[in-house]
């Protein structure tokens, strides 16, 4: 058996749809992890052990089970709750709420890389509490974030295979497809494989350039 | 209550199968962290083939990456069993990022502790483990610990390609018993439980590595 370049070409549109829900998938999911994962990361800085506690429970459970089962678990025991999604929803809430607990980690890691003396400042020059927030925390926070979110973000990407167990219609899934009717995995699945390590080399490079940059200004 | 124990036994063999993947690929994880790390630390073509190797599996998942091995090397007529198959890739995949884990603690380590033991006249061997090793182990426990863990959870992937773990276990049970949220709930608790042994041993070997620098003559 060898590489068969005619119908490396045939498959391919088929591949780049499934490129197309991976995708959306990844952003939908790295949204929903940027906005759960600011509510753990509240709660983990807040200080208050009644808040502290259970954030500090749910973040640990999510980073030390896999996200295969935690994938399955939405998929199959939501539906006895009469909770009805859709496969690609269930798998876009299950990136967003596995990547959450990694995600409060950057904010929270961000948050405690501003040196205290820039809080005393802020108050010695007795800014009010919004501005401080604003024009001297938050800002010094979010840069050192930025290359961290840029990882989990890539990571997440290549998490969404996983998606494919559940029956969406991602890229990996439409391989399998393909492979089932004709026999053929092996351009199929090398080439979501050359798509992945594509997409995930170039983003690799971004982000070390951007973690420069940043690194540059601190 | 019997209905339980009747789901539980299956899912407990599939345990045992799951921390047998575990086992291998991580000492498979090791060796080849190792030999990559050596390889990526030296100079020459091997520094090359090593970065390679890193990018690879660093590049794509697991998944992907296993599912290659299981459908595609067939044809090649390279028939692996589904065991081997998952040790192998899970192994080689915990090694890429392994190897750069101890590239960087080796890197870590102050550029004049090796200049010290070159003037001190130490045979190129007693450097590395005299010097290098204990100063660079502390640094590299913690992040293997994670890593140890990623495999783990890595290794729910190997139930997709028949290896009969707790995933596939699960999958058969609630296929026959329907009861979907009792058997993900205490596979669910299962693998915690399997992280936090994990976890728990590379805190033990942690402190038996961990020592204030200079305390050994």
């Amino acid at each position: 058996m060898t590489w068969n370049w005619t119908f490396a070409w045939h498959v391919l549109p088929t591949l780049l749809q499934g490129l197309v829900v991976t995708v959306e998938a990844t952003l939908a999911g790295m949204f929903l992890a940027l906005l759960i994962g600011l509510g753990w990361a509240g709660m983990l800085l807040s200080g208050r052990r009644m808040l502290v506690w259970p954030a500090r429970a749910i973040v640990e459970f999510i980073r030390n089970t896999p996200l295969l089962i935690q994938l399955f678990f939405i998929y199959y025991v939501l539906p006895q709750f009469h909770v009805e999604m859709s496969a690609l929803l269930t798998g876009m809430i299950a990136l967003g709420v596995n990547y959450s607990a990694y995600t409060a980690e950057v904010y929270r890691a961000g948050f405690q890389s501003v040196p205290r003396g820039q809080r005393d400042a802020a108050v010695a020059l007795n800014l009010p509490p919004h501005r401080a927030y604003f024009d001297v925390i938050l800002p010094q926070a979010v840069i050192p974030m930025i290359p961290a979110l840029g990882n989990n973000l890539v990571a997440m990407f290549k998490d969404t295979p996983l998606l494919s167990t559940i029956t969406v219609g991602e890229m990996m899934q439409k391989a399998l497809v393909i492979g089932d009717n004709t026999f053929r995995y092996l351009e199929p699945m090398t080439m979501v494989g050359v798509l992945f390590l594509v997409v995930s080399l170039i983003s690799s490079f971004g982000i070390s350039r951007c973690e420069r940059l940043t690194r540059r200004r601190s | 209550m019997t209905r339980f124990l009747h789901m539980l036994i299956p899912l407990l063999h599939g345990a045992l199968v799951t921390i047998e993947v575990t086992a291998g690929a991580v000492a498979l994880c090791i060796i080849a962290a190792s030999i990559a790390a050596l390889a990526r630390l030296s100079i020459g073509p091997v520094t090359w083939m090593a970065r390679i190797y890193i990018e690879l599996f660093r590049g794509t998942s697991a998944m992907i990456q296993l599912f290659w091995v299981f459908y595609v090397l067939p044809f090649f007529h390279v028939n692996l069993s589904p065991m081997l198959s998952a040790i192998l890739v899970l192994g080689l995949n915990g090694g890429a990022y392994g190897a750069e884990i101890i590239r960087g603690a080796v890197n870590a380590v102050p550029r004049g502790q090796l200049d010290a033991a070159v003037a001190l006249n130490m045979p190129r061997f007693s450097r590395i483990r005299s010097i290098i090793v204990p100063q660079a182990l502390p640094r590299i426990i913690p992040p293997l610990a994670n890593l140890f863990i990623d495999i783990l959870k890595n290794s729910a992937l190997a139930g997709l390609v028949t290896v009969s773990d707790l995933t596939f276990q699960a999958q058969v049970q609630r296929e026959s018993t329907l009861a979907s949220g009792e058997v993900y709930g205490v596979v669910i608790l299962m693998y915690f439980a399997l992280a936090m042994v994990i976890s728990l041993i590379m805190r033990f070997i942690e402190r038996r590595v961990r020592f204030p620098v200079g305390s050994r003559a």
